[in-house]
């Protein structure tokens, strides 16, 4: 059964990955969790993101799309990455989800892919 | 607050659980018993102020509930042959409350046998002891557990509906399966308080906050099995556990290991009344997992007054608890104590007994694995097993711990 871990982050944490000193802090603790997930073989995929300033908004109007740039929505967390997982059950997906390293401003939210329908 | 409404409040405190356990153990729906108590805590809000406290503020509330509890059978399809039955049971309430001479039965430990019965879900019987028992809401329980309050009511509330439709029995049970029943009421008690013992690095229970109610729920089960060893030796283990809080953390809220642990931090008071539980139970001469548990900290606890610890002794106990209870948190630790005692490749040897699959995300195993490949000379195996141990934490402190570590 696959999960998407969805992470989301306030402007604070987006601006500290700039700041050269503070990406080790902010990424080691990730790719030890990235390499626990592909080690105990649950890890289907994922990415981090770009920061919201360098998103391109389409909203569909109509006829087409109006394409705008900048952040999706004024929302205080953002985006920031997606991991999808393959877990027997919610229980475990929340396992996994728990171990996401913390960071104050940081939110995940753990939601079950849809499963297509079968024809 | 008005002497009436202190009254409630002492009564809700004091022989809350008592009611309840006496209640569901005539009607066997716990749902309704629950229901029937609070109507009756309310009504006692409404006429105590008004007509006075009564002499015996059990027997009114026991009278109480028991009339809404038939009310609701009357009125709910409740099936045709249960319903005599309920009524007898509940008329036997009737008789015990009007007699002034004796106080109701104590059907706590009953309850504590029902919330633990193998045909209730193990995950669901903590939750279900701290709400029946204690008294806690879901809400509360909800948060200590790490899932929503709605998802949290819905597990209690199926866990009820199952207790009342499969007719759980509410009975202590026979002599052959009282050890193995008695087995999951502990494992049940011990999982409120947290995995302590499983965390080789320093004892750091993951789920905070329960371990007072922990602590409650097993000093209750000493008082309703005052003959069964067992319960000491989980009590003791709490304790020990519970005297390291303050040394558990730095001023910066940083882990720090058990070894590390600045002993004057320790309560000494919990210690000591850990050792007199334990004690205690080994002079009753049945000795079995939790005792073993408790023995393995209580050597631990000797290192505040000796300065070193016994890892010799640690690795003995840790021998026979693997013997009893084979569990991945009992053979890590005894990896871990036979690495202390004699030598990092002695105590690699037992770990690399363990079988692969059951260490795919045990934290301990790879924090432990780090610490002996380092100790062996294995940098480069040593830094993976880091690694891994980071990826696998839930606790910020501790991933911080090894992180200092990787450096």
């Amino acid at each position: 059964m696959n999960f998407s871990i969805l992470i989301h982050e306030t402007a604070e944490v987006f601006a500290r990955r700039d700041e050269p000193a503070q990406r080790p802090v902010l990424y080691a603790p990730i790719g030890a969790y990235l390499q626990a997930l592909r080690d105990a073989g649950v890890f289907v995929g994922g990415a981090g993101l770009e920061g919201p300033a360098t998103a391109t908004v389409l909203s569909a109007n109509g006829t087409g799309w109006k394409v705008q740039d900048g952040p999706f929505a004024d929302a205080k967390e953002q985006l920031a990455g997606i991991i999808i997982i393959d877990v027997p059950d919610r229980e475990r997906a929340l396992e996994w989800a728990r171990r996401f390293p913390t960071q104050p401003g940081r939110k995940i939210e753990l939601r079950a892919n849809l499963i297509p329908p079968s024809e | 607050m008005s002497e009436a409404a202190r009254a409630v409040e002492r009564a809700a405190r004091d022989s809350r659980a008592r009611l309840l356990a006496f209640l569901a153990a005539r009607s066997h729906d716990v749902a309704a018993a629950e229901d029937a108590l609070s109507d009756a805590f309310r009504a006692a809000l409404e006429s105590w102020p008004r007509d006075g406290v009564p002499d015996k503020p059990e027997a009114w509330l026991l009278t109480a509930a028991r009339r809404r509890l038939i009310d609701a059978a009357r009125h709910a399809r409740v099936h045709a042959q249960v319903k005599p039955e309920l009524m007898a049971a509940l008329d036997d309430a009737q008789v015990i409350t009007s007699d002034h001479e004796h106080e109701f039965p104590d059907e706590r430990l009953k309850l504590l046998f029902v919330c633990a019965h193998p045909a209730i879900d193990a995950a669901a019987r903590t939750p279900l002891m701290l709400q029946t028992v204690l008294g806690l809401d879901a809400a509360r329980i909800a948060s200590a557990f790490l899932v929503k309050p709605s998802a949290m009511g819905q597990r209690l509330s199926r866990v009820k509906t199952k207790i009342r439709d499969a007719g759980i029995a509410f009975e202590i049970p026979h002599e052959a399966e009282l050890a193995e029943r008695l087995d999951a009421v502990l494992e049940a008690i011990y999982a409120a308080y947290g995995s302590g013992w499983d965390d080789v690095a320093g004892a750091d229970p993951r789920r905070k906050g329960l371990a007072v109610e922990a602590l409650e729920l097993g000093a209750l089960l000493m008082r309703l099995l005052p003959e069964e060893p067992e319960a000491l030796g989980l009590s003791a283990l709490m304790l020990y556990c519970e005297s390291r809080r303050n040394a558990r953390r730095g001023p910066d809220g940083e882990y720090v290991p058990l070894s590390e642990q600045d002993v004057t931090l320790w309560s000494q008071p919990m210690i000591e009344q850990a050792e007199r539980l334990l004690r205690k139970a080994e002079r009753m001469g049945r000795l079995d997992r939790f005792q073993l548990e408790a023995a393995i900290q209580s050597v631990h606890a000797q290192r505040a007054h000796t300065g070193n610890t016994d890892w010799e002794s640690i690795a003995l106990l840790y021998e026979g608890l693997v013997r009893i209870a084979p569990t991945i948190g009992a053979r890590v630790g005894r990896a871990a104590a036979v690495a202390q005692a004699r030598d990092p490749q002695t105590g690699w040897a037992l770990l690399q007994q363990i079988p692969e699959q059951a260490l795919i995300s045990y934290q301990p195993y790879w924090a432990l694995a780090a610490h002996l490949l380092d100790r062996m000379g294995r940098g480069d195996e040593a830094h993976a097993a880091r690694e891994r141990a980071i990826g696998l934490c839930e606790d910020a402190a501790m991933r911080a711990y090894l992180i200092r570590q990787q450096d």
